[in-house]
């Protein structure tokens, strides 16, 4: 029975449910309750089979491995799980499961206005191409994969095609994943060039042969294209639009589990595929993590709209895992195995984390957008009230993505600062300066994010109600608390339990090239009562248990001594005037003062304009509107040139699009004469 | 575990609650003296502490469950944290919680459940109050990880009685990037216990104010509990800065005469910090709000130059 579970057939078949819901959900077409429970049932039963067979596969000894021939040249359909995919693979189908499940609840407010049919489709079709692409063995296949998701992807962002943001932030998606493929196929084929071969195996064994210059061009393309998908700083702007975009349960996938496709595709490369990094990889990474981590929070910081605050915190987040692979990077370069070995660890565990608690903050948000109708945080307030569970759950996400322990973001944190500590303690000159910039970046990132998340949660949930729709808001169905409550769960326990959880992620680097061996797992030594790593040791459950018990102690003693006194309630005290929602602090003025602090960076922008009864003199002002926002310094440094570059290169290449098809036809005659005499020089 | 440890564990855990009103005591008296006032008792927070117990409370119609636990949680923060620091012995077993990054992203919980309880009444002050500490927090924390990193990185340790014994084995002529991490400490240290140049302990001038705009909706037990909190917090920078940077004295054993000598150099070092705390709040002027990014970009670049002078 196990050994049929961890097979490639298992696999196989697990895919197949996939395409079964997604085939049977676009029959059942507009039929909005059908289309549902089958498209998400049959996802989630999916993802639970892909969960269970890489479970499996993480504590068998050897991965399975298997490969079919395909009657077209250089394309195989070839799987290989070892640990590293299979334990993405886990990831992906955890999420996936929870989403899906929530989704059964979610997607009934789209019913009899969008097709439902088509969701079920690509979503499905979305889950089952993630899994492809960790787990593709082949460079030609995986590109497929790699097109197929972001195909999916992009179907599902513009998902709710009536609202004109949803086409916009699509296109732009569009647009910038392509270009981000164009680079990675531009990889792969250098990569053929020097192996000939697309398999990923024979890539590793053969790439040695290539010079610096190539292996070099290999990664600075890779870092690219990859780069674009996991929304890397400046790579990024596709992400803030596209993700708040798609449907919650959608965007907790990509937030949370998508982006991480690129991560994993660039610790393939840099530590598995291309044998022994060059330092200066390590270091770009490092400085492309601290600028993703700071600039992703500020901008988090100055967003109102709350399911793009959280698109940006992913930015953030992806800069910390960059931090922590980009030390992995350095330390393998220096052949520092055991330091390599702890700070993929805290990426890989910060992968983990963040999946948690973005996908827990994305579904949170759902109930709260599809109440309120709206996404901005200045018409919440308010709502602990109305939605306790969501807000207990959504408090719990914002304590473990500002890294409060005792929650899961404070651990990978931790051991993503220990990695940079042995950085900065065993390296010298420049490479001890990156480290100790890295390490000051995501101390400021730590605050920032706390900043962030206290309005994130203060304005979404607390204080008064700021609009009218708040007060008719009501819990949502249980399918939707359920999946919450469970990711919650996950992120304490992920956080307590720290020590087992490294234990596993040090097994799984195991599997990575550069770090392999068992001298890799002996630097983080770890176990359930805690975790011993770089320099220090940390303790989840000492740390749980002791505010508990010391929390518990406090309110004991205080009660004995305060018992007889009584409790009043009374309104809050506003210096005697009439209290209005308008009094409470606003989202803007929240973040205001962090924003004229990093007034550089953010460049602020502020147009007032009033209009006046009596326009001439200008005494009695009528209307006065004030718009805020900011600048982003990348557009005019690099996307307007490259615009402009494109439609000067547009304009020369109109000469020969005649529009006559006789002349199309000899340019295709012209091409192929060419191809065939420069194929038999 | 033998009864001398039992006992000094229990001076551990209870030391900073006991001792820290005093703390506060201690300044206010100094900065009254300074001001030419005979000022309060030196055991004036102890009666506060009692009479808030001891209070009917009002609490807020707009405020949630939040509101009502934050202090319990706020104050059960600095009690993990207090027993986590080393405060006469270098030699207890306080591994786990006694790391110094759990012990500066303790202080961050405790200031992320303030700044919630701050908006959570809907108060014009608290939302100020919470988005100014937010401010304040976020770009404190580079300084303050990067000071307590150079301690760290001399005794290539991060559990922070290991770094005060290490620092103990410092010769003089190396102690230059000791002084300038604790200078960038010290500025990390006023920001984050609200004092000047910060944050005035004293006022109740809406304009001025951060920490007590924060908790001015509480009253009564709750009230209390919060004032402990913060003094504890006080207590705490005041003793990690003493023995940290300055680990003189400190037991490196558990015999009682070294604990007791322990005790004794860490009320003379925390009275020094205590008169010297007064002593600056006394001479200088609380800085302009958006000058204090300023000053803590300072003590992160201060922190910089000494990590870069470890060798």
């Amino acid at each position: 029975m196990i050994s049929w579970l961890n097979s490639p057939d298992f696999f196989a078949a697990g895919l197949g449910v996939f395409l079964a819901g997604a085939a049977g959900s676009l029959l059942l077409g507009k039929h909005d309750r059908a289309a549902n429970w089958w498209g998400n049932g049959l996802a989630v039963a999916g993802a639970a089979m892909g969960a269970v067979f890489s479970g499996l596969v993480l504590t068998q000894a050897s991965p399975p491995a298997v490969s079919i021939a395909t009657s077209l040249p250089l394309i195989s359909l070839s799987f290989r799980f070892d640990y590293l995919s299979a334990g993405f693979m886990l990831m992906i189908c955890l999420i996936a499961l929870v989403s899906s499940v929530y989704a059964t609840g979610y997607v009934r407010h789209y019913y009899g206005r969008y097709n439902l049919g088509a969701l079920g489709f690509f979503y499905n079709i979305f889950i089952a191409s993630m899994i492809l692409v960790v787990t593709a063995h082949n460079a030609l296949f995986f590109l497929i994969a790699w097109e197929l998701m972001s195909l999916a992807s992009y179907f599902l962002v513009i998902f709710e095609r009536r609202e004109a943001a949803s086409i916009i932030a699509g296109t732009r998606y569009f647009i910038m994943t392509h270009a981000g493929t164009a680079f990675i196929l531009f990889a792969f084929l250098l990569m053929y060039r020097v192996t000939g071969s697309f398999e990923f195996e024979t890539i590793r064994t053969g790439i040695g042969a290539a010079s610096p210059a190539v292996r070099n061009t290999i990664f600075i393309a890779a870092l690219i294209g990859f780069g674009v998908k996991a929304g890397i700083v400046p790579l990024h702007i596709w992400l803030p639009r596209a993700h708040p975009a798609a449907p919650s349960h959608v965007s907790a996938l990509m937030s949370g589990v998508m982006i991480k496709t690129g991560i994993y595709m660039l610790i393939r490369i840099s530590l598995d595929i291309l044998p022994r990094p060059q330092l200066w990889w390590g270091l770009l990474i490092l400085a492309l993590g601290a600028a993703s981590a700071l600039l992703g929070v500020l901008y988090a910081l100055a967003e109102q709209d709350l399911k793009r605050l959280l698109a940006f915190s992913s930015i953030e987040n992806i800069g910390i895992i960059l931090l922590g692979l980009g030390s992995a990077i350095v330390f393998a370069s220096l052949d520092m195995r055991t330091a390599a070995a702890l700070s993929l660890v805290a990426a890989l565990y910060h992968i983990v984390n963040h999946a948690v608690f973005k996908s827990l903050l994305f579904l949170a948000a759902g109930p709260v957008i599809s109440q309120t109708h709206t996404r901005n945080l200045e018409k919440y307030g308010g709502l602990i009230r109305f939605m306790p569970l969501t807000a207990l759950f959504f408090l719990c996400g914002s304590l473990a993505i500002a890294a409060l322990p005792p929650f899961n973001g404070f651990f990978s944190e931790w051991l993503t600062f220990q990695g940079l500590f042995s950085g900065i303690g065993a390296t010298d000159s420049l490479t001890r300066f990156f480290f100790i910039g890295a390490a000051g970046s995501l101390a400021f990132t730590g605050g920032l994010a706390a900043a962030c998340f206290v309005k994130a949660f203060g304005m979404t949930f607390l204080a008064r109600p700021r609009s009218e729709v708040v007060r008719r808001a009501v819990e949502p169905a249980p399918a939707l608390w359920l999946s919450m409550g469970v990711l919650a769960a996950a992120a304490l326990l992920l956080g307590i339990f720290s020590g087992s959880v490294i234990q596993l992620l040090t097994k799984i680097t195991g599997a990575v090239h550069d770090i392999g061996g068992a001298g890799a797992a002996a630097g983080t030594p770890s176990g359930l009562a805690g975790v011993k790593a770089g320099y220090g040791e940390v303790s989840g459950p000492a740390i749980f248990i002791g505010i508990a018990l010391a929390s518990l102690v406090t309110a004991a003693v205080v009660w004995l001594v305060a018992r007889r006194r009584q409790v009043h309630t009374g309104p809050t005290w506003d210096c005697g005037s009439a209290l209005t929602p308008r009094m409470e602090i606003t989202g803007t003025a929240f973040s205001r003062s962090i924003i004229t602090v990093a007034r550089r960076v953010l460049r602020p922008s502020s147009e007032s304009d009033i209009r006046y009864h009596d326009a001439k003199t200008g005494y009695f002002p009528r209307l006065g509107t004030v718009t805020l926002g900011r600048y982003d310094i990348y557009m005019p440094l690099i996307y307007k040139p490259l615009r402009v570059l494109v439609t000067l290169m547009a304009d020369y290449v109109k000469k020969i699009q005649s529009g006559n098809i006789n002349a199309y036809i000899f340019y295709i005659f012209f091409v192929l004469i060419g191809l065939l005499l420069f194929i038999d020089y | 575990m033998t009864i001398s440890s039992t006992l000094i564990w229990i001076l551990q855990l209870s030391l900073v609650p006991l001792l820290s009103p005093a703390a506060v005591g201690i300044t206010r008296k100094v900065k009254a003296l300074m001001q030419n006032r005979a000022g309060a008792p030196v055991w004036q927070p102890y009666r506060d502490l009692w009479k808030l117990l001891h209070k009917d409370e009002v609490i807020s119609e707009d405020a949630s469950w939040l509101f009502r636990l934050a202090p319990y949680l706020i104050f059960g923060t600095t009690l993990v944290i207090g027993a986590g620091i080393p405060l006469v012995t270098t030699a207890l077993p306080m591994g786990p919680t006694g790391d110094f990054l759990v012990f500066v992203y303790l202080i961050a919980l405790g200031t992320f459940l303030l700044a919630l309880a701050g908006i959570d009444a809907g108060n014009a002050f608290g939302g100020f109050g919470s988005s100014r500490e937010m401010m304040v927090a976020a770009f404190t924390e580079g300084g303050l990880i990067l000071s307590l990193l150079t301690p760290a990185l001399i005794g290539r340790t991060t559990s922070m009685a290991a770094m005060a014994q290490a620092i103990g084995t410092v010769e003089f002529s190396a102690y230059t990037p000791v002084l300038l991490a604790f200078v960038a400490f010290a500025i990390a240290m006023l920001a984050e216990t609200c004092r000047y140049p910060f944050d005035n302990p004293a006022t109740h001038l809406e304009l001025t104010m951060i920490h007590e705009a924060m908790i001015l909706e509480y009253s009564g037990k709750r009230l209390g509990l919060m004032e402990w909190a913060a003094a504890n917090k006080y207590l705490i920078f005041i003793s990690l800065g003493a023995n940290l940077f300055f680990p003189w004295g400190i037991a490196g054993s558990l015999t009682p005469l070294a604990v007791l000598a322990g005790l004794g150099w860490l009320i003379i070092k925390v009275l020094a910090f205590c008169v010297g705390v007064a002593m600056l709040e006394s001479t200088i002027a609380k800085l302009r709000i958006f000058r204090l990014p300023d000053l803590l970009l300072t003590s992160f670049v201060i922190s910089v130059i000494a990590l870069s002078l470890v060798r």
